[in-house]
C-alpha cells in the first residue's frame, strides 16, 4: 500500500472518506514527516497542534456525516499568510515574533473547508527572491539533487520555496503559495510539482503580507493538476474586504477537469524563444506542443511583441509598490524595534528598518523609492504602467486567436544555492517567462514535464485568458497525462 | 479688487492668498475602514486593524464619504469627475501608520468651482467677489501624537487615523485677511448646508493651510509659504497679516522668501518655519494599487444632486424675492443653515403664506430671539422657545391680542418657563384691552391728577401728548391697546 | 540616469533605512546596473498609451457607511513593541 505521505489532496480526501485511514492518522503521518525533514528548512514554524485539531474535527465530521471539501487534508501555509495566533514573519527579522490577531481570508477559507495547518512555510523575505536565499530564517533546500553524484544544495525556487520543497519532499500534500512575478510557478518548475496562479482578483489578498499589490496573487501548489484545482477552488472567492477582489462565482474546476482539447487553440509565443535557452528546455517545449496537439488542440504561432520589456517593467512597478507597502514596518505598532541609545523617532525608523530588512528587500525598497521620487516618477513609473498596458494588450490580442499559451516556465532547471545570489540582475532574469502573465493579471500554471540531463525537473507553463483557470488546468492536465512525470527526489533529508 | 495693502519702506505691497481647507466629512465610519469616525472614544478604541496598518490589511472606501464630497462639490458649482482615483502620499511619521496617506493628487474627485464672498464695507470688501476653487479631493486623516504625558516618550492614538477629510483648495484669488475670513465663513456655511462637515474649527473638524505671498501691485506672484493647520478664522486672518508683514520685511531687508512650511503661533502672533518637515517634501505620490479607479455612475451623481439642499445664495435670493425680506434680514437668516431652518419652521408654524408673515417673523427672530439667545449664550438649535411657540406669539401680536410691549413681556416669560404664549396670556391676564369705557375712565383719572399739564397741553405744548399716553398705559399695566389710547386721549384732551 | 553615493544616501534617507559607507559603496554599482537595465523601456513607443489602471477590468466597490469595526484595542496593541495606557509609545517627538 502507498504511504499516506505519498498521497496528494485527492488521494487523502478520497481515502479518508472511504475509511482507509482516519484524519488523525493523516495528520500524524505528515506531522512526523515535517518533524523529520529539518534539513530542508522548509518550515519557519511547525504547527502540529493545528493539524491535529483539524484532523480530530474531521474525524468527528466523518462520523456525523458532515464532511467538508478538505476534511482530513492537512496543508502547508506559506508564511506570508497571516494566521491568527500563529507567528507570521514573511521570513523577515522585521516580523520576528509577530502573531496576528486575525486570519487571512484565504487561510480562513481553507480552515473553514476542513483543512488543517502543518506549519508556516519558509519563503524569500517578503516574497522577494527567486531562490529562497533571502529568508531571514535561512535558505530552503530543494529535496532534488543533481545526478552527478555531487551533493550541491539546490534552490527550491522562490519565493514560495518552502512550499515547493515541502511538496516535492512529500512532507506536505499541498501548500498555499503567492505569486507576484512567478513565485508559485518557478519554484513549482524547479521541484517537479504543479502550481497555479489564478486570475488577479480570484483569491483575496486580505491578510496576506503585501509585496506588490497590483501583482500579488495567492495560488495553489500541489503534486498534480487535480490537486491544484481542488486547492484553488477552496482558496478562491469574492471578498468584500479586498477592493481588487473579483465578484464572480468560483467555478467547479475539479469537476470540470478534462484533458480533451479538441477545438482548442494553443498559442506558441515566438518571443519566449530567448537567447541562451538550454536546448533541453527548447526540446521540452517542442515536446509539450506535440502533447497538446495529441490532446486535440490546434497549435498556432502567436506574437507577444512586448515580452522582452516585461522584466524591466516589473522591476519598476513591483519595487515601487513594495517601497510603499513596506513603509508600515517602522517599529511603532508591531514587529522589530531598534532604538539606539538617544535616538529620535526618525532615527528609530532608520535603525529598525536597517536591522529588520534583508539586503534584497532593502535593494528593492531603494529602487522603488528612487523610481517614485521627484523628477523620476513619469520617466519610470508612468512609463512602466504604459508598457504594462501594452503587455496586457499583447495578451488580449493573442487570446483573440487562441485559448491558451504554452511556454517554458523558467529558462533553466534549479541552480545551486549561492550560484546566482551574487548578481541580483542575473537572479531577476530567472523570472523572464513568468513575469508577463503577472503583469497582465492572467491565470498561469506550471506543470512538471520532464527531467534535464542532470536529473532535475523542468516545467511547462500554460497561460490562459482572464478567469479561464479551467482552460489552463485542462491544458495542464493534458500535458501531465502525456508527460507521465513520476520522478521523485531521493530521500536524503529524513532522519 | 481689495484695497488692502501693506505699507513697506519701498512702497505698497499686495498680499496674495490661497487656502487649503481640510474639512472632516460627516459619516458614521471611517473612509477606508468600518471603525467609528466619532470623536471622544478612549485612546485607540475607534481603531480597526486596517487603521493600524497591520500587515495584509486593505482599504475599502466608504460610499457615504464619497457622496458627501460629491454633494459638496456640487454645492461649489464644481465639475464632478466621474473617474477619479486614490493616490498614496508617502512619508514617515508616528501618526501615519501605513507610512503613506491615501489621498488624491492626480485625479481628484471634484474639479474647479467657485465660492462667492459678499461685499462687507466694514471689513474692507467693497463688492461681492468670486473666489475660484481649484479642486476638492478626499483623503485620510492622520492619528494624534501626545507629547506631554511622559518625559521621554510621545504617545500615539490612532482614533483619528483614517477618518475621511475633504481637502478644498482655493485658487490664489484672495487679496486680504478679510477676504480669507469671508471665504472661510462662506465655505463653512456651505458645508453645513450640505451637511458634509460640521465646520467646527475648535474641535478641529475644519482647519486651513494658508498660502501667502506678497508682490508689488501688478507684478507676477511672489514665492509663497504655507502655514499649516490654522484652526480658527481669526487665527487665519492674523496669520496672513503677520506672515505677509514678515515677507515684506524679509524682501525689503534684501532677503528672499523660501518656499517652506510654517506654523502659526497664536500666543506670539507670528509664523515660524517647520524645518522638521522639510525633508519630507518628496512624497512619491503614485496611484494606490490596493484600490481601483473610482467610477461614479450617472445614477449616483443624479442621486447626489437630488439630495442637495437649497444653498445659502439661492435661499437668500428667494427670501429677498419671494418673501420680500430686506437684504439685511435675508443675509442674516441664510448665513447659517440652523438659523434658516429655524426661520422656515417658524414660517411653517404660522400656517400663513410666507410672504404675509415673513417680514414680522424675521424682525422678531433677528431682534428678539437672537437678542435673547445672545444673552443666554445659546445657539439657535438650543433655543428654549420652539418655532411653533414663536409662531403662536407672532399670531397673538397680529390679531391684536398682544401689543408689542406685551409681546416682549410674554416672550421673556416663555424663555423662563418654556410655556406657550397663549397659556401665559391666559394665566397672567396679559391680554391687551381695547375696552373704551375702561380706558376712558383711566384717562379721566390721569387728567384729574395732572390738571396743570392738561392746561399746558391745551395752551399749545403738544409734546405733552406722549406724557399722557405713557401715564395711561402705565396705569393700565401696559395692557391697553395703544391705538385706542391714542384715539381716546386726543378726544379727551380736545 | 545614474546614481552616485549622495543619491543613494538621499534615497536611503527617504526610505528611512540607515546605511553605512560600506553599504552605499556596494549599492551604487548595484543600483546603477539595475537602473541601467530598466532604462531599456525608453525604447518602447508609448505615445497615446494610457497607463494601466486596473489589471483585470473591475470597478471600485463602495462600502456602506456602517460602523462594523473598532473597539478592539487589545488586538490593536497586542504586538506593540511598547504600549502604555492604551497608547503606542515612541521616542519623544519635538514638533
Amino acid at each position: 500500500m502507498t504511504a499516506i505521505t505519498d498521497l496528494g489532496i485527492a488521494g487523502l480526501r478520497d481515502g479518508f472518506r472511504a475509511g482507509d485511514f482516519s484524519a488523525r492518522e493523516i495528520a500524524d503521518a505528515f506531522n512526523g514527516a515535517v518533524a523529520g525533514a529539518k534539513a530542508l528548512n522548509a518550515f519557519i514554524i511547525e504547527t502540529p497542534d493545528h493539524a491535529i485539531a483539524a484532523a480530530e474535527a474531521a474525524d468527528r465530521a466523518r462520523a456525523a456525516g458532515e464532511l467538508l471539501p478538505l476534511s482530513g487534508v492537512p496543508l502547508g501555509i506559506k508564511d506570508l499568510f497571516c494566521t491568527a495566533g500563529y507567528q507570521t514573519t514573511a521570513a523577515s527579522r522585521m516580523l520576528g515574533g509577530f502573531t496576528p490577531t486575525y486570519e487571512s481570508t484565504v487561510t480562513a477559507k481553507l480552515f473553514a473547508a476542513g483543512a488543517g495547518m502543518l506549519g508556516k512555510l519558509n519563503l524569500d523575505q517578503f516574497a522577494m527572491g527567486s531562490s529562497n536565499e533571502t529568508s531571514a530564517f535561512g535558505n530552503v533546500v530543494s529535496p532534488w539533487r543533481r545526478n552527478d553524484g555531487g551533493n550541491a544544495a539546490l534552490a527550491p525556487g522562490g519565493s514560495s520555496g518552502g512550499s515547493s520543497s515541502a511538496i516535492a519532499a512529500r512532507i506536505v500534500p499541498a501548500a498555499t503559495g503567492t505569486d507576484t512575478g512567478g513565485s508559485i510557478r518557478q519554484p513549482a518548475a524547479f521541484t517537479g510539482i504543479a502550481g497555479i496562479k489564478p486570475t488577479y482578483g480570484r483569491c483575496s489578498r486580505f491578510g496576506i503580507v503585501a509585496f506588490a499589490s497590483s501583482l500579488d496573487q495567492a495560488g495553489a501548489m500541489a503534486q498534480d493538476v487535480r490537486d491544484s484545482a481542488i486547492l484553488l477552488e477552496a482558496m478562491s472567492g469574492f471578498d468584500p474586504k479586498d477592493s481588487t477582489s473579483l465578484d464572480v462565482a468560483v467555478p467547479q474546476w475539479e469537476a470540470n477537469l478534462s484533458s480533451d482539447l479538441k477545438g482548442k487553440k494553443v498559442g506558441i509565443p515566438k518571443e519566449y524563444r530567448v537567447d541562451n535557452m538550454p536546448p533541453e528546455i527548447d526540446a521540452l517545449w517542442k515536446q509539450g506542443i506535440e502533447w497538446l496537439r495529441d490532446a486535440g488542440a490546434e497549435i498556432v504561432d502567436v506574437s507577444l511583441p512586448h515580452t522582452r520589456y516585461a522584466l524591466p517593467t516589473y522591476y519598476i512597478i513591483a519595487p515601487a509598490e513594495a517601497s510603499s507597502n513596506l513603509a508600515r514596518y517602522d517599529g511603532v505598532r508591531y514587529g522589530l524595534r531598534d532604538l539606539p541609545e538617544g535616538a529620535n523617532l526618525q532615527e528609530m525608523y532608520a535603525a529598525t528598518r536597517a536591522a529588520g530588512f534583508g539586503p534584497e528587500v532593502k535593494r528593492r525598497i531603494l529602487i522603488g523609492t528612487y523610481v517614485l521620487s521627484a523628477g523620476f516618477y513619469d520617466a519610470y513609473y508612468t512609463k512602466a504602467q504604459k508598457v504594462r498596458a501594452l503587455i496586457a494588450r499583447d495578451f488580449e490580442e493573442a487570446f483573440r486567436q487562441v485559448d491558451v499559451l504554452l511556454t517554458p516556465t523558467a529558462p533553466s532547471a534549479a541552480f545551486a544555492l549561492g550560484e546566482k545570489s551574487a548578481d541580483p540582475l542575473e537572479m531577476y532574469l530567472n523570472d523572464v517567462f513568468t513575469v508577463p502573465a503577472s503583469l497582465a493579471g492572467v491565470p498561469a500554471m506550471s506543470v512538471p514535464a520532464g527531467l534535464d540531463g542532470q536529473g532535475l525537473p523542468l516545467g511547462l507553463q500554460i497561460i490562459g485568458r482572464p478567469l479561464d483557470e479551467q482552460g489552463v488546468l485542462n491544458a495542464g492536465l493534458a500535458i501531465e497525462q502525456r508527460a507521465g512525470f513520476t520522478a521523485k527526489p531521493q530521500n536524503w533529508w529524513a532522519k | 479688487m481689495s484695497s488692502y495693502r501693506i505699507q513697506g519702506a519701498t512702497g505698497e505691497w499686495e498680499v496674495v492668498i490661497g487656502l487649503e481647507v481640510h474639512a472632516q466629512v460627516v459619516s458614521n465610519a471611517k473612509l477606508f475602514s468600518g471603525a467609528s469616525a466619532a470623536f471622544g472614544a478612549q485612546p485607540n478604541q475607534s481603531v480597526s486593524l486596517v487603521d493600524a496598518a497591520m500587515p495584509g490589511m486593505l482599504p475599502v472606501p466608504n460610499e457615504e464619504c464619497i457622496r458627501q464630497a460629491v454633494k459638496t462639490g456640487m454645492a461649489l458649482g464644481a465639475e464632478i469627475n466621474r473617474w477619479s482615483r486614490f493616490d498614496r502620499k508617502n512619508y514617515f511619521y508616528a501618526d501615519l501608520p501605513q507610512g503613506y496617506q491615501i489621498s488624491q493628487l492626480y485625479h481628484p474627485l471634484v474639479g474647479e468651482g467657485t465660492i462667492t464672498i459678499d461685499a462687507d464695507e466694514k471689513a474692507g470688501i467693497a463688492e461681492a467677489r468670486t473666489i475660484g476653487v481649484e479642486r476638492l479631493h478626499v483623503e485620510q486623516d492622520a492619528g494624534k501624537l501626545m507629547h506631554d504625558q511622559h518625559p521621554t516618550r510621545s504617545y500615539v492614538d490612532l482614533n483619528r487615523s483614517g477618518v475621511a477629510l475633504m481637502e478644498i483648495v482655493s485658487k490664489p484669488d484672495m487679496r486680504s485677511p478679510s477676504e480669507a475670513g469671508a471665504y472661510l465663513r462662506k465655505l463653512r456655511s456651505i458645508l453645513r448646508y450640505v451637511g458634509s462637515c460640521d465646520g467646527n474649527m475648535e474641535e478641529g473638524s475644519m482647519r486651513a493651510d494658508v498660502n501667502v505671498s506678497v508682490r508689488k501691485p501688478g507684478d507676477p506672484f511672489g514665492t509663497r509659504t504655507e502655514t499649516k493647520n490654522v484652526n480658527s478664522i481669526r487665527f487665519v486672518m492674523a496669520a496672513i497679516e503677520s506672515e505677509a508683514n514678515r515677507q515684506v520685511d524679509v524682501i525689503e531687508g534684501g532677503g528672499t522668501i523660501v518656499q517652506e512650511t510654517r506654523l502659526y503661533d497664536p500666543d506670539r502672533n507670528e509664523t515660524r518655519s517647520m524645518r522638521s518637515k522639510e525633508d519630507a517634501h518628496d512624497y512619491r505620490y503614485f496611484p494606490d494599487p490596493d484600490l481601483l479607479p473610482l467610477e461614479l455612475s450617472e445614477e449616483f451623481v443624479a442621486q447626489c444632486r437630488a439630495e442637495l439642499p437649497e444653498l445659502p445664495d439661492a435661499k437668500r435670493a428667494r427670501y429677498e424675492g419671494e418673501l420680500g425680506l430686506p437684504a439685511y434680514n435675508a443675509a442674516v437668516l441664510t448665513s447659517d443653515v440652523e438659523t434658516a431652518r429655524w426661520f422656515e419652521a417658524l414660517l411653517d408654524a404660522t400656517g400663513k403664506p410666507g410672504a404675509e408673515v415673513a417680514r414680522a417673523a424675521s424682525n422678531w427672530l433677528i431682534s428678539d430671539l437672537f437678542g435673547a439667545l445672545n444673552r443666554l449664550g445659546k445657539a439657535i438649535d438650543e433655543s428654549p422657545v420652539s418655532p411653533k411657540q414663536g409662531a403662536e406669539l407672532l399670531a397673538l401680536v397680529a390679531d391684536g391680542t398682544l401689543s408689542g410691549t406685551l409681546a416682549k413681556q410674554v416672550f421673556e416669560i416663555m424663555l423662563e418657563t418654556g410655556d406657550d404664549p397663549a397659556k401665559i396670556v391666559e394665566e397672567r391676564g396679559l391680554k391687551q384691552t381695547s375696552d373704551t369705557g375702561a380706558i376712558e375712565a383711566v384717562i379721566a383719572e390721569v387728567m384729574a391728577a395732572n390738571a396743570d399739564k392738561v392746561a399746558e397741553y391745551r395752551g399749545g405744548k403738544d409734546k405733552l401728548f406722549g406724557f399722557f399716553v405713557g401715564q395711561t398705559m402705565k396705569a393700565m399695566g401696559g395692557k391697553a391697546n395703544p391705538g385706542v389710547v391714542n384715539e381716546l386721549l386726543k378726544k379727551a384732551l380736545g | 540616469m545614474s546614481v552616485d553615493a549622495a543619491t543613494v544616501r538621499k534615497i536611503a534617507s527617504l526610505a528611512r533605512i540607515a546605511v553605512t559607507d560600506g553599504d552605499v559603496e556596494a549599492m551604487v554599482p548595484e543600483l546603477n546596473n539595475i537602473l541601467g537595465w530598466i532604462e531599456q523601456l525608453g525604447e518602447v513607443d508609448t505615445d497615446g498609451v494610457a497607463p494601466l489602471a486596473a489589471v483585470i477590468p473591475n470597478h471600485q466597490r463602495l462600502r456602506e457607511d456602517v460602523v462594523t469595526d473598532g473597539n478592539i484595542r487589545d488586538k490593536v496593541l497586542a504586538n506593540a513593541p511598547q504600549a502604555e495606557h492604551g497608547f503606542f509609545a515612541v521616542p519623544k517627538v519635538i514638533e
